[in-house]
Formats: structure tokens, sequence, C-alpha cells
């Protein structure tokens, strides 16, 4: 809640209709011409959807291009897992979708605590994405007479979804790594792997350069530029166990936010419904079961507790297909966060399934005797292959068994409507922004943001941002600023090595994760978060005296580079719980067990929540500062978020 | 289950590398075959020794970062199966297991079980992409492509770079991952056009980062996580052979 002390942060969001705010900003916005172009110097930290898009379209506008990338080449970003597919309105089954309800679907799903004109825009310029792919040569899914076929998604009564096999956000990648791949040819763009950013150079207020450290031989290196395009991806991976890649990581933007990038909503985190359950303890992640399986699929658990009989011998009348029977018009494709819920509510009470009673079923009988076994083979052949390589079971013999795991990271650093930070020169892409999605982002969407940021929406603010700045005039990174994030940056690392305790990287991540699971994931409560901010500084304390770091820093050392991330994640650990506790209302993944309804929904407060909270870093000594950008909806009603 | 294993050990790209023996008896068969490397670093840093290194990412078998020799087979013993994705169930309590990093000279060793695979990359940039420009394409549903086509150019696609191709083949051929993206592409209408300068440049650019040629071995199709098939290398040298003809 607000109070006298909070100040508000301004998006820029441009005046006029709702559908004509984005036409009339490209309409006024300052242009770099062609020759000047070349003359600037962006750094792209990520090659994955938004790192990888924006980096290819504006080294073909003709501006200098230095890409980063955490893997050993640009192909491998975490993108490539999304599996399900990516939204667009283009309404080619005919069945009522236009924009403006792909806009409505995706505030909606957002629990209406995103910024209207944003989400607008995305869902305006989600059309081109699919053209652009198609341009590309990505090969979607397409009907016998030759056009793209589309399927359904959760939160959505039309089918809009686009995709390409369970390989959507693989195949989108490999066309943006294409297309970059096509920039690096003409000379547009150098392509750096095996890089991670350990700190942003900022320079007269202005973001200037990035130090990295070169992954296989320890080297820290100093990038200058007039421009850094920060496209590192969510948070997941405080969690320990999430659906994240291994090096999916904060740090980039804990770094920046550290230098004065606000972060917003870091509690907003999404936990994936169909996850494969965990096994055991040596668990290094999880895997998730695209959403689309719950098109076909059936999600129940057995009536009594106490029915331990195989899936197969439990008949109809003693099973609970619990979405479908609360909410009868969106059953199965609930959004993400109520199917969580759900599922959380049905283990609880005990009436989970498998050995550790954690997991529910998705069964397909139905849909393999309503369609054939053929048909459900090419929808998800590769899905059922997936999970039977994982657990050993044939989803086309037994149901599979599902439970909510962490997947994506509806907060990030706060951006204005031209994607800038509250640093001017450091602007944030995809995931790693606190973006579109409000508190909680619907399937389909993560791939059709990243997209729209990297092909759409950055040649444009960053043009308008470089039109003021005078091209040739970046800073050179010899410059004193440079040299003190690079011994920061080193100071640290040897600060890791120097340690030499008990206790493994990877053992104090886990620990971190079961706080944070325990007590900032699918519920929480106001003693639950004071307890979690206490125990993450306890472990953090814990931390920095008994960790054991093997090796050294002038080599590979994948010890290490966690070593780091974890000690950024344990600091983002305590802000998401006070961020968690501050926001006194139930909303998207945000539920707060004190604010629900009697039917136990999540119950906003939009009197007093109706706002994005963005934290400034204020020292190692001091809380964070609050600041509030409020929400203001112009164009849709709130009301209370109901799929019954 | 206790498993034993023999996992190559080099600490740098200029030094001597050798084969070396460790244990883990607290293998569980449900873990994966990185997961038991996971649960042997820990082990080996807690008595104060280098963990293996090795490279992985999204361990659910898309981002194609792992890729190890597991029991001399690309990958191990489990078919259309990434290493991050094969499990100890495919293995009895008390095996013996070599671990050893891809080999081939394009492949240049890192550390332990990582390689350099940037040759890939090069080959992509050679040529393996389908000219345009961001913005003004037409709309996607403007040029119909048989289903037919576009099912097996998404069979194609569904390349994820690893590398077990070169790692399998007895000339350290890379073509089925050149193939792979040259069928992908020509097989699309909007790939169709520039067919045949994408096929020598990527060829050219293989040549060049001295992988060797194909002698029909298959080895790369039977350890290809995704089932590529080798038709794509046909199809390659059909395009590259017509492209000769025609210059």
């Amino acid at each position: 809640m607000a109070d006298n002390t909070t100040t508000f942060l301004d998006p820029k969001v441009p005046g006029g209709a709702l559908e004509d705010k984005w036409d009339a900003y490209r309409e006024a916005t300052r242009l770099v011409s062609p020759a000047n172009k070349r003359r600037f110097r962006i750094l792209v930290v990520g090659s994955g959807l938004a790192g990888g898009s924006a980096a290819a379209t504006l080294a073909g506008l003709g501006y200098q291009v230095t890409c980063f990338c955490i893997q050993d080449s640009a192909r491998r970003a975490h993108s490539i897992a999304a599996q399900g597919g990516i939204n667009a309105a283009k309404n080619y089954p005919n069945d009522g979708d236009s924009v403006w309800r792909l806009f409505y679907d995706t505030i909606k799903g957002g629990d209406y605590r995103s910024r209207e004109a944003n989400v607008y825009r995305l869902a305006q310029v989600a059309n081109n994405i699919i053209d652009q792919a198609v341009a590309q040569g990505v090969p979607f899914a397409r009907e016998y007479g030759g056009q793209l076929s589309n399927r359904s998604f959760g939160g959505a009564q039309v089918s809009r979804t686009f995709y390409a096999r369970g390989q959507t956000g693989q195949q989108l990648l490999l066309g943006a790594y294409q297309a970059l791949s096509q920039q690096i040819a003409s000379g547009n763009v150098t392509m750096l792997p095996r890089r991670e950013m350990l700190d942003l150079v900022v320079v007269d207020g202005k973001a200037r350069g990035i130090v990295t450290r070169e992954l296989t031989t320890g080297a820290i290196e100093r990038y200058g530029g007039d421009a850094v395009l920060l496209c590192t991806g969510g948070y997941g991976n405080v969690y320990y166990l999430s659906t994240n890649a291994k090096n999916s990581n904060v740090t980039a933007s804990w770094r920046c936010h550290r230098r004065g990038a606000m972060f917003a909503n870091p509690c907003y985190t999404q936990i994936h419904p169909t996850c494969i359950p965990v096994s055991g303890d040596y668990q290094s992640k999880l895997t998730l079961m695209s959403e689309s399986l719950r098109n076909d699929g059936r999600v129940w658990v057995p009536k009594d507790p106490k029915d331990r009989r195989a899936p197969s011998e439990i008949p109809e009348a003693d099973r609970d297909y619990y979405l479908e029977r609360r909410y009868p018009s969106f059953g199965n494709l609930v959004p993400r966060d109520v199917a969580s819920r759900a599922a959380k509510k049905e283990c609880d009470a005990g009436r989970g399934v498998g050995d550790t009673r954690f997991a529910v079923y998705l069964d397909f009988a139905e849909a393999i005797r309503r369609l054939g076994r053929r048909s459900i083979s090419e929808r998800y052949g590769n899905l059922f292959e997936m999970y039977e390589r994982i657990t050993g079971e044939n989803p086309f013999n037994v149901p599979m068994r599902i439970y909510p795991a962490v997947h994506y990271t509806m907060g990030g650093l706060w951006v204005d409507y031209e994607l800038q930070s509250t640093i001017p020169g450091l602007f944030v892409l995809g995931e790693a922004n606190f973006s579109d999605h409000g508190a909680n982002r619907l399937g389909a969407s993560a791939l059709m943001q990243g997209l729209a940021d990297g092909y759409f929406v950055i040649p444009f603010t960053l043009g308008n941002y470089l039109a003021r700045e005078a091209p040739d005039k970046g800073v050179s990174s010899d410059h004193e600023a440079f040299a003190e994030a690079e011994e920061a940056a080193t100071d640290r690392l040897r600060r890791l090595l120097a340690v030499q305790g008990r206790k493994t990287v990877t053992a104090f991540h886990r620990d971190l994760g079961r706080i944070m699971w325990n007590h900032v994931g699918m519920s929480r409560t106001a003693s639950g978060l004071e307890r979690a901010v206490s125990d993450v500084r306890g472990l953090r304390d814990e931390f920095w005296q008994d960790v054991r770091v093997p090796g050294t820093n002038d080599t590979y050392n994948k010890n290490l580079e966690f070593a780091g991330r974890l000690a950024d994640f344990l600091d983002l650990g305590e802000l998401m719980a006070l961020d968690a506790l501050k926001r006194e209302e139930s909303c998207g993944g945000h539920f707060r067990e004190e604010y629900q309804t009697e039917g136990g929904e999540a119950l906003r407060n939009d009197a007093d929540y109706a706002h994005v909270t963005a934290w400034a870093h204020a020292g190692d000594a001091n809380p964070p500062v609050q600041h509030n950008e409020l929400l203001s909806f112009e164009s849709v009603q709130l009301s209370t978020r109901s799929y019954k | 289950m206790t498993i034993h294993l023999r996992i190559w050990r080099q600490s740098g790209p200029d030094q001597p590398g050798k084969l070396a023996d460790y244990k883990v008896v607290d293998a569980s068969q449900h873990m994966s075959f990185l997961e038991l490397l996971d649960v042997l670093n820990e082990q080996l840093i807690e008595r104060g020794e280098d963990p293996v290194e090795f490279d992985s990412d999204c361990r659910e078998g898309i981002c194609g970062s792992c890729g190890i020799m597991v029991g001399g087979v690309a990958h191990g013993p489990e078919r259309l199966t990434a290493v991050c994705q094969l499990h100890m169930r495919s293995f009895s309590d008390g095996d013996m297991i070599v671990v050893e990093p891809w080999r081939a000279a394009a492949f240049p060793i890192v550390k332990d079980l990582v390689v350099d695979r940037s040759a890939f990359d090069r080959i992509i940039v050679a040529g393996g992409y389908i000219s345009s420009s961001t913005g003004g394409s037409p709309d996607a549903n403007a040029i119909l492509i048989r289903k037919a086509d576009a099912d097996q150019a998404m069979d194609y696609a569904a390349c994820i770079g690893c590398g077990a191709c070169v790692a399998a083949c007895p000339n350290s051929s890379a073509s089925l991952f050149t193939a792979a993206k040259i069928a992908h592409l020509e097989l699309l209408p909007q790939g169709a056009v520039e067919s045949g300068e994408r096929a020598r440049g990527m060829i050219d650019q293989m040549a060049r980062e001295g992988f060797g040629d194909c002698s029909n071995h298959t080895e790369c199709e039977a350890v290809c996580p995704k089932g590529i098939s080798i038709s794509s290398i046909a199809r390659m040298r059909r395009t590259y052979t017509k492209t000769l003809l025609r210059r």
C-alpha cells in the first residue's frame, strides 16, 4: 500500500485512444539516419528470443551490435525449451478472435496488474511475429490445405496458438538465431558466446558498457557502447528446482539493479501446473509438460484420499475431475495460477497420487478413444516420449503424473513504455523486464512478448533514445568507471574462492530453494514471508562464511559461475519475500492466504494495490526504497477474474 | 545402485588428458546420467578434488548443450535420447561406464568433457538462414505450404546442434548437421530461393573447419537424439551437385 513517502514512476505512456497509442508514438518518434546508425554500438546481452531478435533486427537496420551469450552458442538460449506455442490474433479459425480479445485475455489473465498500453501494443504486433517467423522458415504446423494450424491454450476461449509440434520455442529461437547469423555474416554483429555479464558500467547517469567474464579462461573483459539491451531472461532458479535451464540466473539483472535500475514486482512468480513431479534429492531441475496437453488431457484425482488403486482400476464414479467440476466453462484450460493452486489444494487434502502423493493425474484415455492414438501421437508424440524417458511410464497406457513447478517470473527490471529502465540507455527486453504479463502470464505469451520486444518494439524506441545522443561519442573502456566495475567483479570472484568453507554451492542453493518454495511459493502468509526474510538473511551470512568453491578463476569453473549467481539469488530472495509481504492482496501467481474469497479464489484489492511496486537499491546497509507505478485502466473494467 | 565411472580428465586445451576411475555408491535408477555426475561432483568437492566439468543447460534434451560419449556411444545407449535425458534405469548395479568428450579435430577440448563446437555456428553463418529483414513480410498464410513438406521440414529442423553426429562419425563429418539445415530450409518455398548458394556456402565452410566428408557409415543417424535421417545428406549432395553444374 502506498504511504505518503512513496514516490511514483512515470511510464511515459503516449496519449490518445488505446488503439492509437503505438501508431501515434511511432509517427512522433525521432529517427536515426542510416548514416548515423552505423556509428552507434549497441550491446545486447543474451541471445534468446528477445536478445536474438533484437540483435538481428538492429543490425539489419545498420547499427553496430555486439551480442553476448552465456552458452557456447547463441542457439542454446533457454527460449529453446518453450514447447507449446505462440499466440497471435490472426483469427484464421474464424472463431471470434481479434486484437482486442487477445489484449483483453492477456490483461485479464494477468489479473489486472499490467500496463494497459503495453499489453495492447503486444497484441497489436503479435500478428507481425507470425508473418516474420514464416518468412524465416519456421516450420509451423499446417493443415492439409497448406494453411497454418492453431490450437487452444489456457485462459482463452479461441484457438490462437501457433505451434511447431512441441518445439515451438526451439523453432522460433532458431529463426532468430539464423537471422542473427545472417547479420554476423554481414559484419554488423560481433557474437561473443560463453560470456557472463558481471556488471553494468554507468557514466554520468547513463548505461555505457558492461563487464563480462569469459567462461573458459576467466578473463574479465570490458565492452563500451551507446546503449545496453538486457535480454537475460527470468530468475526462476532462485527456487533451485524450476523448469529453467541450469544457467538461467538473475546476475545481469541484479547487477543492473545495484547500479540503479529498479526491480519491479519481484514476487510475481509463475508456478506452472503441469510438470513432472520431483523424484528425489538428487533432482537437478524440473521438466515441464506443455500446457497444450490440457487441450486433450483431463486432470483428476481419486475422490477418496485412501484410494491407492492403480489409476486404470479406479472407475469414473470414484474420480474427481476437479477442474471440470470447479470451473465448468474453462475446465482443464483454466489459467496456470488457477490450475496450480487447485492441484496443491487436492494434494494438501491428501488426494495426491504417486509415491510422494504430490502429484495429480493428467489422463489422455478419453482423448485417445475419441481421436485415436495416431492423432494424439501427432499432437503430443514428442512430449509423451519425453515423459516416458524421464519417468519410465508410457502416457498412452497410464495417465501422466504432474505437479506444479516454478516456470516463469513475471517480475523483473522496471521499464517504461519504451522498454527503458530507470537507468537511461539501459533497455530491458523479454522475461528480464517486469513485462506485460501482470501477476500471471498466459500460456504461449512468453514467446510472443520476447519476440515483440526484439523485432517490433525496440527498433523504434531505441532510435528515439539514440537520436538524442551524439554518435561516436561513446565512452572509452579506459574510463575509470570501467576500471571500478572490473575491480569490483574481480574482487567478488576472489572473495568467493577465498572462503574455502565446508558446504558446496549446490547444497546452499538447495537450501535457498527450500525456503523460497515453502514460504514464497504457491501460497504465502505474512508470518511465512517474515520467516523467509530472516531465513534468507541467515543463509546468506552462512554462505559467505562457509561456501566451498573449488578450483581457480582462470579456467572453466562451473562452480565459481554458480557461486556468483547464487550470491545474487540470495539477495533477490529477500527482496521477493519483502515484496510479497508488502502486497497485502492476492492476485495471479501471488496468493496470500489471508486474502481469498470464500471459494478459495484470489481476492484482489484494487483500491490499494492497483500498482506496480518497483524497488530501488539503497546500498547493502539500507532497506530498498519502494516506488509505485499506478496502473490506470481506461479501456477495461476491472472485474473479478472468473473462469467458472 | 553402485556405478563405476572411468572419466576423461583434462585440465585445459593444451594439457595432456587421462582416464580416471571414480565410484558412486548411492545412485538411483530414477536419476539422469548428468545427475549422477552432479552427485559425483558434490562428493569430489567435499573431498577437496576438482569436479568433472561438462556442459549442460536445459536438461530437457532440446538445447543441445550436453553431449558426451557414454560407454563409447554418443549420448549413451538409449536411442533418440540426449545424455541429459538418459536415466540410470538404463544401467545395472555394478556397471563400469567409460565417459569421454566428443572427439573431433574440429571440436577442440576446452576442459574435461567440455568441447568447443563454435565450428557449427560458423557453418550456419556461412548460409544456414533464409535472408530476410524484420518487417514487411507477407501474411503468414499468403504462401500455402503442403503439410507433408512442412512436416518434413520440421523433421530436419529438429536438430539441436549437439554434435553427436560428428562424434560418432569415423570421418568426423558434420554432414548430418549441415544437411539437416539445408533440407529444412529448401523444403520450404521461402528457403528454396537461395538453396544453391546456401548449400555451397555451408559445405565449403564445413570443409574449412576440418570436418571430414561423408562415406555413408550412417553412424550419425544412429546416435542422433532427434532421429534426423541421412536422407538429408542425399538431398544436400543433390543440391550441391546441381549448383556446381549450374556454375
